[in-house]
Parts: C-alpha cells; sequence; structure tokens
C-alpha cells in the first residue's frame, strides 16, 4: 500500500492533509509534514501535491552514506533516526523534491505511507491504496 | 494561553527606519486572546486619538489568534488600522494563508507603522522582517502579476503569504484594497469583502433585498443571469480554500474571451467570485451580462480597489447624472449609464487615476461625493462606509450603522430582518440589544481569528474547550465579559476618534425602496441608535448570557 493522489486538480489548497500529517506526531501546526502542497504559480492556476511516490528503488536510500533509509515493503523508504547524521544527501536524490527537512532534529521528513493525512482530504484527492502497477487491469 | 507560546510574539516594523523588534506581550495575548482583542489594543497604544490616518506614524495592525494552526477554520489574520476612508476604527479581517503563515513564522501579531522612501516591499521569516526594493514593480498595471514576480524571489513556496496593493493603493484611493494570495482580501475601509454566498442573489431578489440600479429597487430583473448558480454551472473553473479550512468557499470563475484582432486565438482569466461583488458590480449598476459582470470584477481586483466601495459609488455617479448633479463636464466626458459596462470599467480606471476634481472625490467614497455635488438621500453608505448588498429592512440598516466596522458581519442584521422581523416587528431598543448581543459574542470569534462561516460549529462550549486545549481556562462569564471588553474596548476608540452616533446620517432611499421587512421609518431607526449610544457609554451592566452565535 501506498499514499497516492489521485487528482490534484480537485485539491482546493486547505492543507489540512499537512495539518493532519504533522498532528500524527502529536504536533500542531504543519512543521513536520511529509506532505507539501504548492500553488502552480498562483493558487488560481492549480495544485501540486508534493509528497514521496514511493519507489521501488529508491534512490534516495541508494546515497544515504549511513544506510540511514531502510526500504519499505510496498515502496519508499522508512528512517531510521539514529543513524542519521542529517548530511542531505537524500534530499538530493530526490527528483520529485518530496524530501522535506525537520529543522529542529536536523533530519529528513520522509513520508511513510501511513494514510492518515488521506482520511481528512475532504475532497478525495489522496488515498491509501495499491500500487496501480499491480492492481491488474488498472484503470488509469 | 501555553506557557511560552510565541503566540505573544510582537514584530514591530519601523518602515522609514528599516527597523524591527520583538516584543513579548503576555499581558495582550493572555487576556484578548488574539486577532480583534489583540489588535484593538495594539491599535490603541500606538494610534493615540485624533492622528491622521496617513501620518507616517499610523500603525497597521496585524493579528492571528491562539486556535490558528490548532483547529480548523481558524483562518483569519485581522487588520486594524485607523481608515483613511472613514477616518476612524478600521477592521478587516482576510484568510488565504495569511493568518496561518504568521502564526507558524513564530508570531502573533505585526504592527507596522512608517513609510517607505522607496517602494518595497517586506518580508517576514522567523520572526525577522527584510526589507527589499520593489522600485521596478510599482505602477505596474496588474496588482495580479506584481504578486506572481515576489512569489518567485521569495522561498518557502505554500507557508507563506502575500500581501499587496494595486494602482490605487499606490494613488491613494481611500478604498484601495489589500489582497492575499491573489483571491483574498482585506477590502474594505481602504484596507473584507468576503462571506455571503453567491447562492443569495436569486433568493434576495425574489424577496426584494438585492440592492439594484442604486437601490432604486431590491429586485434585479436578470438576478438569475447573475446568480451563484448560474456562474457555478457555466463560469466556476476552481474552487479553493484557506488554511485548515474544509468549506473551500472561494469561487474562481474562469473567463474564455476572444481577441478582436486575431482568430483561434484567447485569453482565459481567472476571476473570483461571491456574493458582495456581484451585488456591487452587478445588480446595484443595472449590468444583466454576467460576463461583462466579471471583467468588472476582473478590472476592479486588478487596480487593487474594494468592489463594494467601487459598485455603490459608480452607482451613486449614474444618478447624479440622470439627475443632472453630475454632468459629463465634471466627468471629463465619460457618460454613465446603468446597464453599461464600459462607462463602468473606465469609471474605476478614472477613480484609480485620480484624473480630475470629480474622480477625486469619488475616490474619497461617496458620502464626500455627494457633499460636494449633492445627492446626499441616495448615496448609500452607512458611517461612511458603502453598503454592503442586503436590502433586507431595519435590522440590517441598523446593523450597518451601530456595527463598529460597518459591516453586515458584525452583528448579522440582515438575518434577523429574514428570520425574525418577517414574523412581526419589536421594539426599536429590544432590536438594538439583539445586535448588540450578536456583535459582542462576535468579538471572540474574531480574537480567536475563526472564519464567521465556522459561527455555527463554535458555540460558546465548543469555544470553551477549545480555548482550553490552547491553554486558557475560562469560564462561560468570563468569556462573556472578555467578549464585551474588546466591544467597548472598539468603541472607545471610536468614540475618541470622533464617532457620534446622533451624527450618523441615514440616507433616504432605504425607506422608499420596499424592501424585505417594510414599515420602518427614520424615528424608529433613531431610537435604536440612542438606545446603542447609552448602551455603550454606560458601565458594563451584568451581562445577559449571549450564547447566540447563530445568526447566518
Ligand atoms: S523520497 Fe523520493 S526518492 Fe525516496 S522513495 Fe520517496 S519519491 Fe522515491
Ligand atoms: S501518508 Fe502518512 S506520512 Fe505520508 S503524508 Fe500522509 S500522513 Fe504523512
Ligand atoms: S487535504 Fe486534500 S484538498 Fe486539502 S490540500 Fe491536502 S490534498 Fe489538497
Amino acid at each position: 500500500m501506498r499514499l497516492s493522489v489521485i487528482d490534484a486538480e480537485r485539491c482546493t489548497g486547505c492543507q489540512i492533509c499537512m495539518f493532519a500529517c504533522t498532528r500524527r506526531l502529536g504536533f500542531a501546526g504543519t512543521g513536520k509534514t511529509a506532505i507539501h502542497i504548492k500553488s502552480v504559480g498562483g493558487m488560481e492556476r492549480g495544485l501540486s501535491v508534493v509528497v514521496c511516490r514511493a519507489c521501488q528503488d529508491p534512490p534516495c536510500a541508494k546515497v544515504c552514506p549511513e544506510d540511514a533509509l531502510v526500504q519499505r515493503k510496498g515502496g519508499g523508504v522508512i528512517l531510521n533516526p539514529s543513524k542519521c547524521t542529517g548530511c542531505g544527501l537524500c534530499r538530493e536524490a530526490c527528483i520529485v523534491s518530496a524530501i522535506f527537512w525537520d529543522d529542529e532534529a536536523q533530519k529528513p521528513i520522509i513520508c511513510v505511507h501511513c494514510g492518515y493525512c488521506a482520511k481528512y482530504c475532504p475532497h478525495g484527492v489522496l488515498a491509501l491504496e495499491e500500487r496501480r502497477e499491480e492492481v491488474p487491469d488498472a484503470a488509469k | 494561553m501555553l506557557p511560552s507560546d510565541p503566540l505573544a510574539n510582537v514584530l514591530y516594523i519601523d518602515l522609514s527606519k528599516k527597523r524591527s523588534w520583538l516584543e513579548r506581550r503576555e499581558d495582550l495575548f493572555g487576556k484578548y486572546f488574539g486577532g480583534a482583542g489583540v489588535g484593538i489594543q495594539l491599535l490603541t497604544e500606538n494610534c493615540p486619538a485624533g492622528m491622521d490616518p496617513l501620518a507616517p506614524e499610523a500603525p497597521i495592525v496585524l493579528t492571528t489568534g491562539p486556535l490558528d494552526g490548532l483547529f480548523p477554520l481558524a483562518s483569519k489574520t485581522v487588520a486594524m488600522f485607523k481608515s483613511p476612508h472613514t477616518g476612524n476604527l478600521g477592521e478587516s479581517h482576510a484568510g488565504g494563508r495569511s493568518a496561518v503563515a504568521i502564526r507558524m513564522s513564530g508570531l502573533g501579531a505585526i504592527v507596522i507603522t512608517g513609510t517607505n522612501t522607496n517602494p518595497g516591499y517586506l518580508s517576514i521569516e522567523g520572526g525577522k522582517a527584510y526589507f527589499l526594493d520593489a522600485t521596478t514593480l510599482w505602477g505596474m498595471t496588474s496588482s495580479v502579476t506584481a504578486g506572481r514576480i515576489i512569489r518567485q524571489n521569495e522561498r518557502s513556496a505554500g507557508l507563506r503569504s502575500i500581501m499587496r496593493i494595486g494602482r490605487a493603493g499606490e494613488n491613494l484611493v481611500t478604498y484601495a484594497d489589500v489582497s492575499t494570495e491573489t483571491y483574498r482580501h482585506f477590502g474594505r475601509l481602504g484596507m473584507g469583502h468576503d462571506l455571503g454566498t453567491a447562492e443569495n442573489i436569486q433568493p434576495l431578489s425574489a424577496l426584494g433585498g438585492l440592492p439594484t440600479r442604486n437601490l432604486q429597487s431590491g429586485r434585479f430583473d436578470s438576478a438569475e443571469a447573475i446568480s451563484g448558480e448560474h456562474y457555478a454551472e457555466h463560469y466556476l473553473g476552481r474552487r479553493l480554500a484557506c488554511s485548515h479550512c474544509p468549506v473551500a468557499c472561494i469561487h474562481i470563475a474562469a473567463l474564455r474571451e476572444p481577441y478582436q484582432d486575431e482568430a483561434y486565438y484567447y485569453k482565459t482569466t481567472m476571476i473570483s467570485y461571491d456574493y458582495e461583488p456581484i451585488y456591487a458590480l452587478g445588480s446595484m449598476l443595472g449590468i444583466r451580462n454576467p460576463e461583462q459582470v466579471l471583467s468588472l470584477m476582473d478590472k476592479v481586483e486588478v487596480l487593487g480597489l474594494d468592489a463594494m466601495s467601487s459598485g455603490v459609488c459608480l452607482a451613486w455617479a449614474t444618478e447624479a447624472m440622470e439627475k443632472g448633479l453630475v454632468t459629463e463636464q465634471d466627468t471629463g466626458g465619460l457618460q454613465l449609464e446603468f446597464r453599461k459596462v464600459d462607462g463602468y470599467l473606465a469609471g474605476v480606471e478614472a477613480i484609480t487615476r485620480r484624473s480630475n476634481e470629480f474622480w477625486r472625490t469619488l475616490g474619497r467614497g461617496v458620502d464626500a461625493a455627494a457633499a460636494r455635488y449633492g445627492g446626499a438621500d441616495f448615496a448609500m453608505a452607512f458611517g461612511g462606509n458603502e453598503m454592503p448588498g442586503y436590502h433586507t429592512g431595519p435590522a440590517g440598516y441598523l446593523g450597518f450603522m451601530l456595527g463598529a466596522r460597518h459591516s453586515h458581519l458584525d452583528n448579522a442584521g440582515y438575518s434577523i430582518d429574514q428570520k425574525e422581523l418577517t414574523k412581526g416587528s419589536i421594539p426599536a431598543e429590544q432590536l438594538a440589544q439583539k445586535l448588540m448581543d450578536e456583535e459582542r459574542w462576535r468579538q471572540v470569534l474574531s480574537s480567536l481569528s475563526v472564519c464567521f462561516f465556522a459561527r455555527g460549529i463554535y458555540t460558546p462550549e465548543l469555544t470553551l474547550r477549545a480555548l482550553a486545549a490552547a491553554g486558557y481556562s475560562l469560564t462561560a462569564e468570563q468569556l462573556a465579559a472578555t467578549a464585551d471588553d474588546i466591544y467597548r474596548a472598539k468603541f472607545a476608540f471610536k468614540l475618541a476618534n470622533g464617532f457620534d452616533f446622533n451624527k450618523l446620517t441615514i440616507p433616504h432611499r432605504i425607506f422608499e425602496t420596499p424592501a424585505v421587512v417594510n414599515g420602518f421609518d427614520e424615528a424608529y431607526m433613531r431610537r435604536a441608535i440612542a438606545f446603542a449610544g447609552d448602551q455603550l457609554a454606560s458601565p458594563r451592566a451584568e451581562l445577559r448570557q449571549s450564547s447566540t452565535g447563530g445568526q447566518s
């Protein structure tokens, strides 16, 4: 299972997913969120949802010199914070810029595909689902 | 409040000296929460009675509240200032991302004073202010483009908020507005329209409550064509939300227009619409074509004008021309006629350019224009503020006059008309009391900077629980007393700056044109005003538990 962006065109930019992801860790605000909503050059032009795509052979994990990023079943990675030195190399490796930075902890913030944010999205933008490639006859 | 909550950080910015500093104000945030409650205190401290609103020392205070970032729909930034438009208290609420952005940058309030010698922009990050040069952007035709450029220069996309003025603000039109995220505004009083859904157009017109052609009528024969339903069906291109809000009330229309000089060549403009601008720039001007209303809204947005003031001023000017009080000589050759959008497109441009004495005067509001040219009986402003789109009856109008902001949102009088007075009239004093009770409760919401759309959810009980989570333990009685303190602090500011209940003018037009609720006269209105004046001048009597918050 992984978090999928079903249809970013339905996104209203409310950032409720960002608040949810932060709340998941017991914090208020959006400081710890692993999902970000960005406007495509002004909100009127639409929004893009930036979150980990759950790569099956994650480039971020490959560049980590400390083996702090462990490949996750279903794609993506899980951070082992005790190994992470905060070097930031993984951020460069993720070409969709889905690795965010925790300024307090000086460590990356990466989606763990728990699906908590999807429960709160009021507009059906997000869902926790099987990889489409794995679903036979995936309706695209 | 929570111990060491950054909410209590007030950032003071002096634009003239390019200096900024932080102060902890737990005294204010602990007692008045934030938003309007803290805003009025900071304004009173920093704007002594009688200060010229355009003086460099005149502050603009921006505040957020303790629930911002914690609970949904606590999404507003409140601006408090002395209004150049009314010369008195100005309060304006805007959403978008501003409130969360200010709170996340570790601040509860920002107090801005001074003027820039060079056009500049201000970037606030991590509780510090950076002064940047915007010379290149000054005079830019579109305030929307200017926003795009600033966006490219600044980091933290998605977590920031951009506020800006357009050409109207640069030229000091007194009802210029400040826009945030392109589509949310600190409009009104020279700094909100919003709230009020476009779905109201048709029902209000059917009841006779939709101000039409400068309130010569309360019914508009083309209400269907400019109704929210019609726009949604034919033009709605996208819906947007303020941070942490599931409602997504911001409706953006996509207007596709062909270029005249080349076939198969179109431009698509995204224009936000809601009830207030449709009324002010649609029915009030008699414009029947929905696309023409959209293009006028777009023009007003691009120029950075307040939609309601612009519409009401142009509606007055049109009638003044019909009656011969204003001639083409005054307008520089421009002929204004109801229904004709071209004149109005040129009119808002002329207001912004302040092209001659007439347009300069109109740029100061409809009262200023009527004082110079006559026609006060149909100059549709209350307390110096051009009217919102509700010709509902006595409660609506008293609401505009008695409200601290002269806004329909102060006390929802328009709703009392529709829900209660249609069933039978009540004594003027009782009506004034109802309006004051509602307004008093709303001080709590606007101090927590909760969107008024959520007033049905944030009941006193739930509000107390949310406050408890934010570290405020208080009883319902204490909450009511704080609400009263905030309410009175606003009127103390107003009275100190020359507001006088007895000097409120009432344009006669409101008694002539049939409304939703009829049979009220000036004497009734004056009795209600006198009652409110007495109540606010005398010390707090025993408070009735105002668990209203139910008016819409
Ligand atoms: S963080 Fe980026 S590189 Fe790593 S698994 Fe997710 S999408 Fe792939
Ligand atoms: S799936 Fe979980 S970790 Fe990923 S963005 Fe959503 S809430 Fe955050
Ligand atoms: S919660 Fe849904 S609609 Fe709101 S910003 Fe996130 S993805 Fe967009």
